[in-house]
């Protein structure tokens, strides 16, 4: 009942799409639907910044995303922000329908280092939960190990771990219950009039 | 991490607001936009805000600073970081002189942005500890209403516990305003008779006549105008006590009426033939001194006996000091609350110039002047403007005249009193105090025959 919509913004290698597929699928155990993928996101690149407005991508795939979807995970390989800060890693909607995530800081090259697939795979796992609890309707967490708490460095995304904190976790279970129950319902019988 | 904090977005380009509020939501913080600075300002009157963001470019008519100064004029408290563009020394300058608490250059790290507000809210709890240790602290020093951290008071309080369930007579003696009614009302209701009526009489407040009739009752006839017969103030005490304030003004038949009573618990309504019975605790008190007053003749010793059973003494407010800040920030509390007024505090300035003014109307005089100068404040914190009328009306300080119509020995009799009275009858303080030692305070209280 119910699946998460992967969207693919712009050039992202397969390998990684492939890794986040099964992640999300065996974390949340929702089937994973890829959506066709979007190209380049010009339209919100800022020529004085060398950046993509993250606001206005994520608005983009959540009028891609089908109707039944219960989240919308979208991936980008270009590097965000929002207009206060010089970067973000990915932006969510609050308690909302999607979360986008980006792979542009992730990477170790980024900071002039050789690749490193493993740690990618790690640090996007990290990253999507975030963005996806966000979306849940999570807010940040004090405890440093949980993939909710707050990352404003790479360095604080490597000390975490790729999972709740048990708290975060319980908030994810009951939202997810409440999600099924209700995809249950023959045509969100609770929501007619 | 707190989650209880308000914080306001000012900015008139929307994805900058909505994107800024949404980053700070996704921390959890409970976080409202503005488009302008009039809108902010709105807001700002309905919500106490923590934190307001507030970006420095806006349209003309109200920019970012003005936008600042308004809503400080509002929220005090709140902290105001100023976003900007641009980083300019001049503008940041004048961001910081009009109250701004920081000041930040967009884009800005996500760290950056973390920290201070990290820091921002730590300043914030501190604060919040400090109003609730604040309250704790007065509820310490509270009994039954009164508040006080002096220890002539806590022995009071004291006193007034041990001797709450007694039905000995109690004199209270104290400067006017000190609280002798609210002395006489915890003893009331500490004991065992607080279910039971509280009747104050002010025996200053009327004719002799009328205060016999008032005190006792009188039968239908009795006198012109008594039309029918009436309960007297010692009958409806019945069970409770009478509170006679003023007992210092009262005529000498008056004083010998009371006598019998208390000497018998028994007297007559006017123009009466029927001896009344009853129980009522008597709480007698006077701004006088009786003892002077009785070795004047103008007081009964016999009834200043009686009343005298038990003795308390109210030190006036310029004597504890100490117990200014605590009422007066119990003051503010009731009257904002009472008035609707949203003052929620004072500043240092302020504090300093009550605890330097002389109070001789004491407490009650405090607390007028604190609700007068909530009614005219302007603004969430009292300061020292707002009192200025304490030094407009009141004559200049003046702790003591010297006395130069008596005696030598009277002089020394009167001061040795008043410090062995200050010090709560502590000899040793006392002679402290004076410059002498012990056994010389000793001679002279036995030569002066001094009651300690």
């Amino acid at each position: 009942v119910g699946a998460i919509d992967l969207l693919i913004v712009g050039p992202v290698e397969d390998d990684v799409v492939e890794f986040l597929d099964g992640f999300l699928r065996r974390t949340f155990g929702y089937e994973t639907r890829r959506m066709a993928s979007l190209p380049n996101p010009d339209f919100a690149r800022d020529p004085r910044r060398a950046q993509y407005d993250s606001t206005r991508i994520l608005r983009e795939a959540l009028n891609q995303a089908s109707v039944d979807a219960i989240q919308v995970l979208a991936v980008t390989g270009v590097d965000l922000f929002i207009p206060m800060l010089s970067f973000v890693y990915g932006q969510a909607q609050l308690k909302g329908r999607g979360a986008l995530l980006s792979l542009a800081r992730l990477r170790q090259e980024f900071y002039g280092l050789p690749p490193d697939r493993p740690l990618l795979y790690s640090r996007a796992a990290k990253e999507a939960l975030h963005e996806l609890g966000h979306s849940f309707g999570l807010v940040h967490c004090p405890v440093p190990s949980c993939a909710m708490s707050l990352s404003s460095n790479i360095l604080q995304i490597d000390a975490k771990n790729s999972e709740y904190c048990p708290g975060c976790n319980a908030l994810v279970v009951e939202t997810l219950t409440t999600v099924r129950v209700r995809a249950a319902l023959p045509q969100h019988e609770e929501d007619r009039p | 991490m707190t989650r209880r904090w308000e914080i306001l977005v000012v900015d008139d380009e929307e994805v900058m607001r909505e994107s800024m509020a949404a980053w700070l939501r996704e921390d959890g913080y409970r976080v409202d936009t503005a488009a302008s600075g009039q809108e902010a300002i709105a807001k700002a009157r309905e919500k106490n805000y923590t934190i307001c963001f507030i970006d420095l470019k806006m349209p003309p008519g109200m920019d970012g600073i003005e936008t600042l100064v308004e809503v400080r004029k509002i929220r005090p408290e709140a902290a105001i970081i100023i976003i900007t563009a641009y980083a300019t020394v001049d503008t940041a300058i004048t961001a910081m002189k009009e109250g701004a608490q920081e000041y930040l250059v967009k884009p800005c790290n996500p760290a950056e942005i973390s920290l201070l507000i990290q820091r921002i809210l730590k300043v914030k709890n501190l604060q919040r500890e400090n109003v609730l240790l604040r309250k704790k602290l007065s509820k310490k020093y509270e009994f039954q209403d009164i508040i006080s951290k002096n220890p002539r008071m806590h022995q009071i309080f004291e006193l007034i516990r041990q001797i709450a369930n007694l039905r000995s007579t109690v004199l209270i003696q104290g400067e006017s305003g000190t609280g002798k009614e609210m002395i006489a009302r915890a003893i009331h209701h500490s004991g065992d008779r607080g279910s039971g009526p509280f009747v104050p009489v002010s025996c200053a407040a009327l004719a002799e006549t009328l205060l016999e009739s008032e005190l006792f009752g009188h039968e239908r006839g009795a006198f012109t105008g008594a039309v029918s017969r009436k309960k007297g103030k010692f009958e409806l005490a019945e069970g409770g006590t009478i509170f006679l304030d003023e007992i210092g003004d009262i005529s000498p038949k008056l004083q010998l009426d009371l006598l019998r009573v208390l000497q018998d618990h028994r007297f007559f309504r006017v123009g009466g033939t029927e001896e009344i019975h009853v129980d009522v605790r008597v709480i007698a008190a006077t701004k006088r001194d009786l003892q002077e007053a009785v070795r004047a003749e103008q007081f009964r010793d016999d009834l200043y006996y009686r009343l005298n059973v038990i003795n308390i003494h109210i030190p006036p407010l310029r004597e504890r000091r100490e117990d200014i800040p605590l009422l007066v920030r119990h003051f503010i509390e009731t009257v904002s609350l009472e008035s609707g007024k949203e003052v929620s505090d004072i500043t240092e300035g302020a504090l300093r110039l009550l605890m330097d003014h002389g109070w001789p109307g004491n407490v009650r005089e405090l607390e007028n002047a604190v609700e007068r100068a909530i009614v005219t404040c302007k603004k969430r914190i009292l300061s020292e403007e707002d009192f200025d009328f304490l030094t407009l009306e009141s004559p200049p300080r003046t702790s003591w005249k010297v006395p130069t119509h008596l005696p030598l020995h009277e002089v020394e009799r009167q001061v040795i009193e008043a410090t062995l009275r200050e010090k709560g009858g502590n000899v040793t303080e006392a002679a402290e105090v004076l410059g002498i030692d012990r056994s010389t305070i000793y001679d002279r209280i036995k030569r002066h025959d001094i009651q300690r």
